[in-house]
């Protein structure tokens, strides 16, 4: 199977880069965008889907300071 | 006191630490990250740098490596174990010490004299910070709980920190005592010729946990 692993900062945790980002943005003439978070997409191919939640927890996220969230992409 | 300074793909300090190490007054010696055995070892130190490219997060897959395998149970016995820059990073990754560390409120990559205050004490120590996720990070709860069970052990001087840490943590160490960690490096920090000699004080630090733990 194949997924795609989203891995976002959690809420409530700066991040300066979406900072960085939305204040990028008025410059090239886009207005009213705000909100903007940086994180991370990770795209895998697993036997199974039975691990991929525990691989996540262990190694592609820190639980800490970010949300994953484990999308199946069915061909 | 024989000192055993990690190496990893991309470390780039051990050999600074290293010397800070035969500076304190003990021996030291290099010890790649795939050689599970840490000998006899009194203490061991996590050094800086890049390990693994600081690919995924940084500290996130050095934390995977034999060595460090053999790190986690060396602090369970209770050794000494100092991680200093990447070497915080990558002993935070592992679950040894509480806490993240993110990428710098300012987004740059930091290279500075910083003034610290040591805890307890209050003594001020002059150490370089070089770092470009330097950001110390943990929930409110867990930081009241580090502050009231004495595990803040360097803090910024007010008005320096370089990085928007939280409470202006530069280093911390774990709920027994053993484990250190601190974004500073104190072995960037122990010759005249590097203008201070403050992080000495770090590595004498360690040593007496080391005689503590014998």
């Amino acid at each position: 199977m194949k997924a795609r692993v989203l891995i976002r900062p959690k809420e409530g945790i700066l991040d300066p880069q979406g900072k960085a980002v939305e204040r990028a943005l008025p410059a090239l003439g886009f207005e009213g965008i705000e909100h903007v978070r940086v994180g991370r997409m990770v795209e895998l191919e697993a036997e199974g889907p039975e691990r991929l939640s525990e691989l996540c927890e262990k190694l592609l996220a820190n639980p800490l300071i970010e949300d994953f969230e484990i999308q199946r992409i069915d061909a | 006191m024989r000192w055993v300074v990690l190496q990893f793909p991309g470390s780039c300090d051990e050999r600074d630490a290293v010397r800070a190490c035969e500076l304190s007054g003990g021996e030291a010696r290099l010890h790649w990250h795939e050689d599970r055995d840490l000998g006899n070892a009194d203490a061991v130190v996590v050094p800086g740098g890049f390990s693994y490219g600081d690919y995924l997060r940084a500290g996130a897959i050095a934390r995977f490596s034999p060595a460090m395998e053999a790190v986690a149970e060396f602090a369970a016995a209770g050794g000494p174990v100092l991680g200093i820059c990447n070497g915080f990073q990558v002993l935070c990754e592992a679950g040894l010490l509480p806490g993240a560390l993110l990428r710098n409120e300012s987004l740059r990559f930091l290279c500075r004299q910083v003034e610290l205050i040591e805890e307890p004490g209050g003594e001020r120590l002059s150490i370089p910070v070089k770092h470009g996720e330097g950001r110390y990070w943990a929930p409110d709860e867990m930081l009241d709980a580090l502050e009231a069970t004495g595990q803040v052990a360097y803090r910024y001087a007010p008005g320096q920190s370089p990085n928007g840490s939280a409470r202006d943590i530069a280093g911390v160490t774990n709920e027994v005592g053993n484990v250190l960690g601190l974004m500073p490096h104190p072995e960037h920090a122990v010759d005249p010729l590097e203008g201070s000699t403050d992080g000495l004080r770090v590595f004498e630090r360690m040593a007496r946990l080391a005689r503590v733990a014998a």
